[in-house]
């Protein structure tokens, strides 16, 4: 694998195959000893151009488990901020000889571009770019979806069959696509909810059902329920009127958490709006995932990592 | 490619079993015992040998799989390896005497890297080491303390070795 | 003293073969077994004879941005793409909003020489959209402009766009309107629709071309006032073009090359090259504006050159600018995407790309017939050659166009200006 820059290019092998590693590398986290030496001399590089300290610090936890070393680039206050190109930014990098670069960026295509460029020779993986995708936030989920379903016979397996219901600001997510597009290879059913204004206007040949009324969501009693984070900037720009009627229709409220099955998980790719699009009742539940993504994500990043930059690249495309 | 058979079904149960008799000789009984297989093939021989050190001892001898993929100092010069897993049998290996179990010693780098895994598993009083076939050929000071078969090679011969429960036969051959 | 051409054999618009000869700056004769009689002879036979094409909308970026074109190198790639005048779009620096900017520029023209270059003139002051600009001193200055648009940006103020169309028929102006609902494409960056859902890039829906259209055509004709509309791209704009023009009311439109031919399937790789302002549109835009174009729905082809600096189209997608850069192309792709697919003739391809375009801009001496008398301002183009296009092909300073590493039929061989070669044997001359 010589980039991960999305999902919707992810062949069914390929995402089980990182899923797959991911478990060993859960399996050495319960170790005294949670380091590894495999990628022992290779430079990994944070390169974020918008702040998110949550998953800097989850890709920057991967590379140290396997002995890389990690330089941390943030936008602020950097070259950058006074108008460095990305073009720049990357050859700077490649003088440094980084091996493989982490980038997240609020331009949609931007790891594309730095991928595909030539201006670096590094391993490009897509931490978010804009509204595109977030390939490895689906492949955590994926990961967790798949534990809890099968546990410690979850090696080999993929979702077929586990319906999973997504609502939010299907627009403007990249944590959204991602999951659409991997869920989809993997064999699950989406659904889609979301408020109107929410939907992009043309998803016609998107593998999803599309709905805009979360109790009757509810009421297909999904297994999964995965709630995306809503900006409240999006109010401003007349996407919907005010919190307190997304709260009331398209919130996880206390009411329709009882309404799902006891064994519907709960998921949410973080930083949660409690009281918003997700009350606090149905974060702390039993239920609810949040913290296993966390902890999940390290260990599929670890897998990325590993897959990326450990192997001699000969026979890769 | 021309090979021949070295060692048959049969050679393999003798010398698997000659190798228990002597892990039990040397440790002086089933005690603190641990046979760790290295994937794949180590694996299937360790929990034979596990199995027959527990029907001649009499007491249950922990049997599990020592993942060293990676460990290895050679990753960067081959295509990506997809690691297997790593199972400790309950009880693990601190304090233990752990027997390393895999089919084919060669340069050592495998066993070299097996001890560095271990190390972060855990800390067993003891290691040994015992192999199916030792071809020589050394490249690092590790030698086994178990031999089933010394098999002199030049470098260029392919030694293979199949099992019944992976590969519908067992035999060892060894050939260009 | 310039010398006499005799060019021999020539495919006039495609048609007949004959002889053209130029003196003083004008078609001396056309004819068949013409005398050179001292005359540099041109051979030219299988080429076809074309009025010198004539291009609505380009921008020269002088003054103010000639890190990305100057007059003279944006005429240099005006003349070697067959052009032999281009009105110039007034989104410069200072903008092009008063008699003595449009002068500067007419007169960076005639000392470029290779191109009449014809300036337009902003609707508004700095195309801010709040107050017209001097329209009137810019038609009666030395650069008699007809042609009025704050393009770049769109005159969205209905009550301004209303007096713009009354004013301008004052001079027998135009108003070049850039259609695009500023408020319905905030932050757009591609076509809203399909593509743009999968790659997370804020859309430009059509409704925001069209809406606008259907109202600009409903004010000129309540008021009884030409309008053009500049790089119409969508089925839905074709559609209000050709009821609009049923009703009687005067609108003329344009098309771009680029418009023609290319698609939003391109978008996909985030390769800024086909960033553009209108943006790639479907299959079935692509489909409706050729058919436009070919029943005289469009009026002409207009290239939008819009030179940039590479920086400005190397960097990631929303980063970029908006354009492509046409002159040196256009004839080649309204070749392939309208000639080859038989739905156009040379005679057609004469009449959008050279006479009508002279028309709507109130240019003499452009877009005449090839007739004895007349100037000389012709195009001789190879329609049997073919090759890849590559930077060798561009003459300007912006090298962001779409078609480089895409085979394009056709080659222009010699273009003539004021009875001058400005592009002899494929070389521009200057």
């Amino acid at each position: 694998m010589r980039h991960l820059l999305d999902t919707k290019h992810l062949s069914r092998a390929e995402a089980i195959r990182i899923l797959d590693v991911a478990e060993d590398m859960a399996d050495t986290q319960q170790r005294e000893v949670k380091k590894l030496p495999a990628l022992r001399g290779k430079t990994v590089v944070n390169l974020f151009f918008e702040d998110s300290t949550r998953t800097r610090i989850s890709f920057e936890a991967a590379a140290k488990r396997l002995s890389a070393d990690v330089i941390n680039f943030s936008a602020k206050g950097s070259s950058v901020s006074k108008g460095e190109s990305l073009q720049d930014t990357a050859q700077t990098l490649q003088a440094m000889a980084a091996d493989a670069v982490v980038i997240r960026h609020a331009a949609s295509g931007a790891p594309r571009t730095l991928a595909t460029s030539g201006w670096i020779s590094a391993g490009v993986v897509n931490a978010g770019d804009g509204t595109h995708e977030h390939p490895t936030q689906a492949l955590l989920d994926a990961y967790t979806m798949r534990k809890r379903r099968h546990g410690a016979g979850s090696r080999g397996r993929d979702l077929e069959g586990m319906r999973v219901t997504i609502v939010g600001d299907i627009l403007h997510s990249r944590v959204a696509r991602s999951n659409v597009w991997l869920l989809q290879t993997l064999g699950a059913e989406v659904t889609l909810v979301a408020p109107p204004t929410l939907v992009p206007q043309d998803v016609s040949d998107w593998p999803v059902q599309v709905g805009f009324d979360l109790d009757a969501a509810v009421a297909e009693a999904p297994d999964a329920i995965m709630m995306l984070r809503i900006q409240l900037e999006r109010m401003n720009a007349a996407f919907f009127p005010s919190e307190r009627e997304y709260a009331r229709t398209w919130g996880l409220t206390t009411d329709r958490l009882a309404a799902l099955p006891d064994d519907t998980i709960v998921m949410h790719p973080g930083p949660m709006n409690r009281g918003l699009e997700i009350a606090s009742e149905a974060a702390d539940s039993a239920r609810s995932t949040v913290l296993e993504q966390v902890t999940n994500g390290v260990s599929v990043r670890m897998a990325v990592l590993y897959l990326l930059l450990s192997g001699s690249n000969e026979n890769e495309d | 490619m021309s090979a021949r058979t070295v060692l048959h079904a049969a050679d393999i149960h003798r010398a698997l079993t000659r190798i228990s008799h002597e892990i039990l000789e040397s440790n002086k009984g089933p005690d603190g015992l641990v046979i760790l297989g290295i994937p794949t093939r180590g694996v299937t021989l360790a929990h034979r040998v596990a199995a027959l050190l527990t029907e001649i001892s009499g007491t249950p001898i922990p049997v599990g799989a020592l993942d060293v993929t990676m460990y290895r100092d050679d990753l960067h010069r081959h295509p990506t390896r997809a690691p297997h897993p790593t199972e400790m049998p309950p009880g693990g290996i601190d304090g233990k005497t752990v027997v390393l179990v895999d089919d084919v010693l060669f340069s050592g780098r495998t066993i070299r890297a097996a001890l560095d895994a271990l190390g972060d598993v855990g800390r067993p009083s003891v290691v040994r080491l015992a192999t199916l076939v030792d071809r020589g050929h050394r490249e690092l000071p590790i030698r086994p303390d178990f031999v089933g078969k010394n098999l002199p090679s030049s470098r260029e011969e392919r030694v293979n070795v199949r099992l019944d429960e992976t590969d519908g036969t067992d035999e060892v051959t060894i050939g260009s | 003293m310039t010398e006499n051409l005799l060019f021999r054999g020539a495919r006039i618009e495609g048609g007949d073969v004959a002889d053209i000869r130029i003196e003083d700056g004008r078609i001396a004769a056309v004819g068949t077994g013409l005398d050179a009689d001292g005359a540099r002879v041109v051979d030219v036979a299988g080429l076809i004879a074309l009025p010198g094409l004539v291009d609505l909308h380009t921008h020269l970026r002088e003054p103010g941005y000639e890190a990305s074109e100057t007059v003279l190198t944006g005429s240099r790639a005006a003349a070697a793409g067959g052009y032999t005048a281009v009105f110039a779009m007034p989104n410069t620096s200072p903008v092009a909003d008063t008699a003595g900017v449009v002068e500067q520029e007419l007169a960076l023209g005639e000392a470029a020489g290779l191109v009449t270059v014809q300036p337009i003139g902003a609707v508004t002051i700095g195309q801010k959209g709040e107050r017209l600009a001097e329209l009137g001193a810019m038609a009666s200055s030395r650069a008699r402009v007809r042609v009025f648009s704050d393009d770049g940006f769109c005159v969205w103020d209905p009550l301004i766009m209303r007096r713009a169309l009354e004013y301008v028929k004052a001079f027998d102006g135009v108003v070049a309107q850039h259609a695009q609902d500023p408020r319905l494409t905030e932050g757009a960056q591609m076509n809203e629709g399909r593509v743009s859902a999968e790659l997370g890039l804020t859309g430009w829906p059509a409704v925001a071309e069209e809406s606008i259209i259907a109202r600009d055509v409903l004010l000129a004709e309540h008021v009884g006032s030409r309008l053009h509309v500049c790089h119409l791209s969508t089925a839905g704009a074709v559609d209000i073009i050709r009821w609009a023009k049923r009703r009687g009311v005067d609108v003329t439109a344009e098309v771009t090359p680029h418009h023609l031919l290319l698609s939003e399937e391109l978008v996909r790789g985030y390769d800024a090259r086909y960033k553009v302002n209108p943006p790639l549109r479907r299959d079935e835009d692509v489909q409706a504006v050729r058919e436009g174009l070919a029943d005289g729905t469009i009026d002409i082809v207009a290239t939008d050159h819009a030179p940039h600096p590479a920086e400005a189209k190397t960097c990631e997608w929303p980063a970029a600018a908006n354009g492509m850069v046409g002159l040196e192309s256009a004839l080649r792709v309204v070749h392939q995407a309208m000639v080859r697919t038989g739905m156009l003739d040379w005679a057609d391809v004469a009449r959008v790309m050279s006479r009508t375009p002279a028309e709507i801009g109130r240019l003499d001496g452009h877009g005449r017939p090839i007739a004895a008398g007349e100037p000389a301002e012709l195009v001789f183009y190879d329609a049997d050659a073919t090759g890849v296009f590559t930077t060798s092909d561009l003459r300007g300073r912006g090298i962001n166009s779409p078609y480089l590493g895409r085979e394009l039929p056709g080659s222009v061989r010699y273009t003539v200006h004021d009875g001058r070669l400005t592009v002899d044997d494929g070389r521009v001359t200057a």
